[in-house]
């Protein structure tokens, strides 16, 4: 079935604002301007499709995609959950996307500055697309928190961050997942431009110690909710209305 | 009590920080081996119909530096209108243009750059048609959700002028935040389109 009501406004008291002064990258990046709200037309109802022949059978294992020499250090997880919609509904074929850095903190790119070692046998992306239930889920190694260049002892928590495509263009969002436990996500200037704290604990995955995989992994379940759309049984209207 | 609409939140947005190439564009920073090749650099083969345009541009911070770490997205329909899409309900679009693209901003520069080609027009929800439009979608560090915008075209006045979209703004004088100016570079009609953060120029960005 090909889904095709309009989505529910986007409820902009629950996500962060443009700008947030402690984060202070936002200052001289947040428009100023109120956006400018628009009914979706069928351009923001449409979306790409990404079939499962785009991705490869390592993409949803960070441990071994990158390995050179042996397994990258660090302490081993499975991340596994849902996309759903507000309604609370499966989104089958969502492409998940995720970056993270290496188990010292440490990413792999050449604007990283952070002292902490790079894994030669980690590169940190890693992608998966949800089966028919909505379900995805992947390996990697746990990331370590790391400094940046904000406060002078501005910290990041560990965390993953994710891409993900609906199956519209009005979906499309970039998240992070943090980790249950972590004390610094409270301490975090960027999980701290969310204002509402039942919207933080929505971005901090669950320590699953029934999944885990004995001797092997541990295991954190993190859902994430796209947008939903309005019900079409009052698409029909009557006349008049 | 009343009874409960049991409904989700949607998960908030967070910043994709500076590093977002490496999971959409792990090539580009150097990590291969992992996949073979980004996904949406090229949308246009030789098979496709439609009117060949480069699309390029800056993305300005409020002190008019380009950002060097944006990321930007674009949707479009193909060159008869139609979305490469399961929603698409009016006809089956191009089997050879998937309508998407993503690109960096070159890390030395800031420019984007897409090839690609002219869209069809698409009707708005009344069945009255928009102008040819691209739709834009901008992140980078320092944006806290990502930002949805509207490539127009300088050379369709008479569509823009009807658009219902573009007729929406109501400060006229930020509707040129909107279109892109034709010129012709190496034989290929370019479009410059520059988005502006913040200021005077401040591009109009969309709640949709
Ligand atoms: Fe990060």
């Amino acid at each position: 079935m090909v889904d095709q009501g309009t989505f529910y406004q986007r409820d902009r008291s629950w996500h962060p604002p443009a700008f947030s002064a402690p984060y202070k990258t936002t200052v001289l990046r947040s428009p100023q301007q109120p956006l400018l709200s628009l009914e979706n037309t069928i351009s923001e109802l449409t979306g790409p499709v990404f079939g499962h022949d785009k991705i490869g059978p390592l993409d949803n294992d960070l441990i071994r995609n990158y390995a050179k020499t042996g397994d990258p250090i660090g302490q081993r997880i499975v991340v596994y959950g849902r996309v759903l919609d507000e309604n609370a509904r499966p989104v089958p074929g969502a492409l998940l996307e995720f970056w993270q850095a290496n188990a010292g903190g440490r990413y792999r790119h050449k604007k990283e500055t952070y002292l902490a070692a790079i894994d030669p046998n980690f590169g940190g992306c890693g992608r998966a697309i949800t089966d028919e239930d909505g379900r995805f889920w992947f390996r990697t190694i746990k990331p370590g928190a790391y400094p940046w260049p904000n406060g002078v002892n501005d910290w990041r928590p560990a965390h993953i961050h994710f891409s993900v495509f609906g199956h519209a263009f009005a979906q499309r969002l970039i998240t992070q997942m943090y980790f249950e436990g972590d004390p610094m996500i409270w301490q975090d200037p960027i999980v701290a431009t969310i204002p509402d704290k039942t919207a933080i604990e929505q971005l901090v995955a669950a320590l699953d110690r029934e999944n885990t995989l004995p001797m092997d992994s541990l295991a954190y379940k993190f859902d994430i909710v796209l947008r939903g759309r309005r019900s079409t049984m009052f698409e029909n209207r009557m006349e008049g209305n | 009590m009343t009874q409960k609409l049991t409904r989700l939140k949607e998960s908030p947005s967070q910043t994709a920080g500076p590093y977002v190439h490496i999971g959409t564009n792990p090539n580009w920073v150097e990590i291969t081996g992992v996949w073979n090749e980004d996904l949406g650099l090229v949308l246009v083969g030789p098979e496709t119909k439609g009117e060949r345009v480069v699309i390029k541009g800056h993305v300005y911070d409020g002190v008019g530096d380009p950002l060097k770490d944006a990321l930007i997205e674009i949707w479009q329909a193909d060159a008869d209108g139609l979305y490469n899409s399961p929603q698409e309900r009016r006809g089956r679009a191009d089997p050879n243009f998937v309508g998407w693209g993503r690109q960096p901003a070159d890390g030395a520069t800031g420019e984007y750059r897409f090839e690609t080609i002219k869209p069809g027009r698409v009707p708005y929800k009344d069945g009255r048609l928009m102008a040819p439009h691209i739709t834009v979608w901008i992140v980078a560090r320092g944006i806290n959700v990502g930002l949805h915008t509207r490539m127009y075209f300088s050379d369709e006045e008479a569509a823009n002028a009807e658009c219902p979209v573009l007729s929406r703004i109501a400060h006229k004088a930020r509707v040129p935040t909107l279109i892109a100016t034709r010129t012709e570079e190496k034989g290929l009609p370019t479009y410059t389109f520059d988005i502006h953060l913040q200021g005077e120029k401040e591009t109009v960005f969309f709640d949709i």
